[in-house]
């Protein structure tokens, strides 16, 4: 853990630039799937929620991992599926 | 595709609401993890929970949308804020690590002030202003994630927490300039609790009321028609109707074009998404840039449920409370047709002056039932 404190900073403080790089050329015009899209990614947190499960830890750290897991699934696909349902309508005709 | 924002809203706060028991699961399990961050990830989720919730319930009605204030809720505000901080800083200062029951004291009760903190937040702050704090709460749930990432050293959760953060933040500082306000001011200065009342609330207006049938001869007359959505439009469902009125309209050989406020709707974008529902294409769509130059040889500009971002006090009034903001200068254009349910106020609480124009008049309805009449009348023509 101490050794990687100074490359997981690195390495959000590159994320960071890259976000920003990123969703500055996105056109305003779809900002809100952009936003829902986003949305939907911050649900990453269900990598978490399987790793908490699976850790070797007592039961009461399991259930809030199991809670984790349910609102971080919702999240992840119904981010999708709303940004999807978004993207369709701007499709080329 | 109305009810988005608050769809956005709810899987916003369960996101956060992931990271909090993720990290919380963490600390159950391993009590030596780094006390700070177990709380950062911790306070960040929840807030965003509870806050997300309080944003969906006022988008969806179950909340009155107006600003809910009192006296004193900032300071209440600043005063848990601050307990948080110190509770969060505290323990690693006074307590050792065999001191775990302490942490778990402390630990509890940061949860307890974030949730009340996220209510606390979110409730003073008017409808007008939810597009920003969405987009504000979205970007703290990444926030949450990429603390959790942290925490469990995860560059997965690392890299999306931060790029979330980051898309959140931007799209949050887009729409605050498309309003000419501050992060701060809009988070703090609850527009629409009180009326500061603007110099034309004294003022007598002549309000022209006119028929549909007389807007429709209107628009036979025009050439170039620019359609001006708002919200009102998205919640009467207007937006397929809209497309037909403009669809007949250019048949008939007019140039018809939409003007796109950034904060029409309630959603960062969300005006561009109702109309692609409604199929219009998405290069007759103008941002304000594009279209104000426009408005000045434009015959008719058509303002379906929109009324803040017409209202030129922005430009000229210093004591309106939207003063400065960008808006769209309809009043360029020859004629100006509003359709509105009523005279009430926009979200700001300011009546709009424009109405009392001499080259502006007013069509009352619901914007579908009479885009439905106009659609008939144009037909007919």
């Amino acid at each position: 853990m101490q050794i990687d404190i100074v490359s997981l900073i690195t390495i959000f403080i590159l994320a960071v630039f890259v976000g920003n790089e990123i969703i500055n050329k996105v056109p305003p015009t779809l900002h809100t799937p952009l936003m829902s899209g986003s949305n939907a990614i911050s649900g990453i947190a269900i990598v978490g929620a399987i790793l908490a499960i699976l850790a070797d830890a007592g039961d009461a750290s399991k259930y809030i991992g199991l809670a984790a897991l349910i609102c971080a699934t919702i999240n992840v696909v119904g981010g999708f599926l709303v940004t999807d349902r978004m993207l369709k309508m701007f499709k080329k005709k | 595709m109305t009810e988005m924002p608050q769809m956005v809203a709810i899987f916003n706060g369960l996101g956060g609401a992931a990271s909090a028991f993720v990290a919380s699961s963490e600390f159950l399990s391993s009590p030596n993890s780094p006390f700070i961050i177990v709380c950062l990830s911790v306070f960040i989720g929840s807030l965003t929970f509870t806050g997300s919730f309080v944003a969906f319930g006022k988008l969806q009605g179950f909340i009155s949308g107006r600003a809910v204030t009192f006296k004193g809720q900032q300071a209440i505000n600043a005063v848990i804020a601050l307990l948080s901080v110190s509770l969060i800083l505290a323990p690693g200062l006074f307590f050792d690590s065999s001191m775990y029951s302490g942490y778990l004291n402390a630990f509890f009760v940061i949860i307890v002030l974030a949730l009340i903190l996220g209510v606390g937040l979110t409730i003073p702050i008017g409808g007008a202003d939810m597009p920003v704090v969405i987009s504000l709460l979205n970007s703290y749930s990444g926030i949450a994630a990429a603390a959790t990432g942290f925490l469990i050293s995860n560059n997965a959760l690392i890299i999306s927490g931060s790029l979330v953060g980051a898309s959140g933040l931007i799209l949050t500082n887009i729409m605050c300039k498309g309003m000419n306000r501050s992060l701060a001011n809009v988070i703090f200065g609850a527009v629409g609790a009180e009326s500061e009342g603007g110099s034309s609330d004294g003022k007598e207006m002549n309000i022209k009321s006119y028929s549909t049938t007389e807007a429709a001869m209107i628009l036979d007359a025009a050439e170039k028609i620019i359609i001006v959505p708002g919200y009102g439009l998205a919640v009467a469902q207007a937006q397929h109707v809209a497309r037909e009125v403009a669809e007949s309209l250019e048949a008939m050989g007019k140039t018809v074009l939409y003007a796109i406020h950034p904060v029409a709707g309630r959603m960062p974008g969300h005006m561009n998404v109702l109309l692609a529902e409604a199929n219009v294409s998405y290069d007759v769509l103008k941002d304000l840039d594009e279209i104000n130059p426009e408005f000045e040889d434009c015959d008719v500009a058509l303002i379906l449920g929109a009324n803040d971002v017409v209202n030129p006090a922005a430009r000229h009034d210093q004591s309106s409370p939207i003063y400065g903001m960008p808006i769209l200068n309809v009043d360029k254009s020859r004629t100006v047709i509003i359709n509105k349910r009523s005279m009430n106020p926009g979200f700001a609480g300011v009546q709009n002056e424009l109405f009392g124009y001499d080259n502006s008049i007013m069509v009352f309805g619901d914007a579908k039932d009479m885009l439905n009449d106009l659609l008939k009348e144009v037909k007919e023509l």
